[in-house]
């Protein structure tokens, strides 16, 4: 099977000092890949960088599109790029405030991205909106509430019905469950895992806690000083850790 | 002391002038200008007021209205300001005009081909409630990308069951720019579409204007289920009997006695005028 999205020797610099440095990986279709290292290591960096969020300093990001043709990110004019991550990838941030509208309800989150493609029936909006709501384990009743009233854990849950309203083929996840408490994580990691699944979704997601990659990821990248120092199956890395950094990531988890 | 005809040098004018032809070429885009300080505040038509200053020749006719009506504070004090500066004629009747500035209505009287009108505009971009960012509304005009508009009429429909936005209603101009009507009622947005006159809106503050040029198709944005709809009244104006103007409700005394009457003065008074006849 060929690959979703090619990133090769992707670097991005702040100036003189490196954000992330010569990284390359293949996304596959429906697979979900994390990356994972210490605050700073440039994993955030990373994945702006390969969602065309921020301009590469080198490398390329090829992504391949519904009808199978390639496309050079970097090479893309403005509309493509918004067009594209309108229709077929979707972001959802850490803090949950900056992916949301907060000063419109519910439905009309969840609903934006459609309206942005065009759907012009408001009890269609309704219809898909409350289904999504549904999805994500919201009270589909407060559809028309504001989300500024909605509580951490469902913000980021309305935030992810957003996102994946219109089916997105790929989506980036910066740490998605950071800032939650763990009970509330735990439910919205079993609903990422079940969404991926339901969808298909090839999913990049950026975390800094070892089980949630334990949890959700086939593959995993570990990064370190804007490199990545060890990459590959999940399980392998963690049960099997060959560089010294991610022996000491392992060995830092505390184990009951 | 003595001014330059219509108050603004030369030079402002000739710089009004190549912006509203620009605005004209491109139907509802809006066109940066340096908006000058003029003897009045920011938000009583400081960008209306520019636009007529440059417009203004000496055989021109002009008309100003506040809220559709001759009478008031703003519409008589730029009224008498370009009878000052310009000398030119003034008139309160529609037909004689041929140029109109207007704050917040467009007169019900036909408007026809010569007739120029000029719109008094606070904030000329629609999106700006709900994006802030001006970088960001402009890349999204470039675009045409306007899916967040609906997001509004949609929070409309949401909360209040209809489409509750009264005023600068958003239109889409040529099919191609979206752009605020100024507060306009929407009431009359069905005037601006195809209309014979042409439209010009400045805004003075924000130093844009734009253009709807004569015959351009403007559509009210809408959702296919909840179709644009004016506002309708079950009362009739009590001065005239008009029931097919748009009416203001007045509060007559102490006791909260209302009486719905012709926003437009001038419309009303001639069909007094004509009754009594």
């Amino acid at each position: 099977m060929s690959a979703l999205l090619q990133v090769r020797h992707l670097s991005h610099h702040y100036g003189r000092r490196v954000g992330c440095e010569d990284v390359s990986f293949d996304l596959h279709a429906g697979e979900l890949l994390c990356i994972v290292g210490e605050s700073g290591s440039g994993k955030s960096t990373l994945l702006n960088t390969v969602a065309a969020q921020l301009a590469p300093t080198a490398g390329s990001v090829r992504y391949r599109q519904r009808d199978g043709a390639w496309l050079e990110i970097a090479t893309l004019n403005e509309a493509d790029r918004r067009r594209l991550a309108r229709e077929e990838w979707g972001f959802v941030t850490q803090n949950p405030r900056d992916g949301l509208r907060l000063n419109v309800s519910a439905g009309a989150n969840v609903a934006e991205r459609l309206m942005a493609l065009g759907v012009r029936h408001y009890s269609q909006l309704r219809e898909i909106a409350r289904g999504w709501l549904e999805r994500v384990e919201i009270d589909p009743a407060r559809i028309d509430d504001a989300p500024t009233g909605f509580s951490g854990g469902m913000q980021q849950r309305l935030q992810i019905a957003r996102t994946l309203v219109t089916q997105p083929r790929l989506v980036f996840m910066d740490e998605p469950t950071a800032g939650l408490d763990v009970s509330v994580q735990a439910r919205i990691l079993d609903l990422l895992r079940r969404l991926v699944n339901e969808l298909g979704l090839a999913a990049v997601m950026v975390t800094h806690d070892l089980a949630v990659a334990r949890l959700l990821a086939a593959r995993t990248m570990v990064m370190q000083g804007g490199r990545v120092v060890e990459t590959g199956l999940t399980d392998q890395i963690l049960d099997d850790p060959q560089h010294p950094y991610t022996q000491l990531l392992v060995s830092s988890v505390l184990t009951t | 002391m003595n001014y330059n005809f219509a108050f603004l040098d030369e030079d402002t004018k000739r710089m009004l002038r190549r912006a509203l032809l620009k605005a004209v070429a491109i139907p509802g885009y809006q066109v940066p200008f340096g908006s000058r300080e003029m003897p009045l505040p920011y938000g009583w038509g400081t960008g209306g007021i520019q636009v007529t200053a440059a417009l203004l020749g000496p055989d021109d006719v002009l008309k100003v209205i506040d809220q559709g009506a001759d009478d008031t504070t703003n519409a008589v004090n730029i009224r008498r300001f370009f009878a000052r500066v310009a000398g030119v004629a003034t008139t309160e009747h529609t037909a004689d005009a041929t140029l109109i500035q207007t704050r917040h209505r467009i007169p019900e009287t036909s408007l026809r081909e010569n007739q120029i009108l000029v719109f008094q505009v606070p904030e000329p971009e629609p999106l700006r409630t709900l994006e802030p960012r001006e970088a960001e509304t402009r890349s999204l005009h470039a675009l045409a990308d306007y899916g967040l508009m609906h997001v509004k009429l949609y929070e409309d429909i949401a909360q209040y069951g209809h489409i509750a936005t009264s005023y600068d209603y958003p239109v889409l101009v040529d099919g191609r720019y979206l752009t605020s009507p100024s507060p306009i009622p929407k009431f009359d947005n069905p005037k601006l579409d195809q209309s014979p006159a042409l439209m010009l809106f400045g805004a003075g503050r924000e130093k844009r204007l734009y253009a709807i040029p004569p015959y351009t198709r403007v559509e009210s944005l809408a959702f296919e289920d909840h179709p644009f709809e004016i506002q309708r009244w079950e009362q009739q104006c009590e001065l005239c009997g008009a029931g097919e103007s748009y009416l203001d409700e007045v509060i007559v005394d102490d006791h909260g006695k209302r009486m719905f009457v012709c926003s437009d003065t001038d419309f009303c008074g001639q069909r007094r005028a004509e009754a009594s006849a």
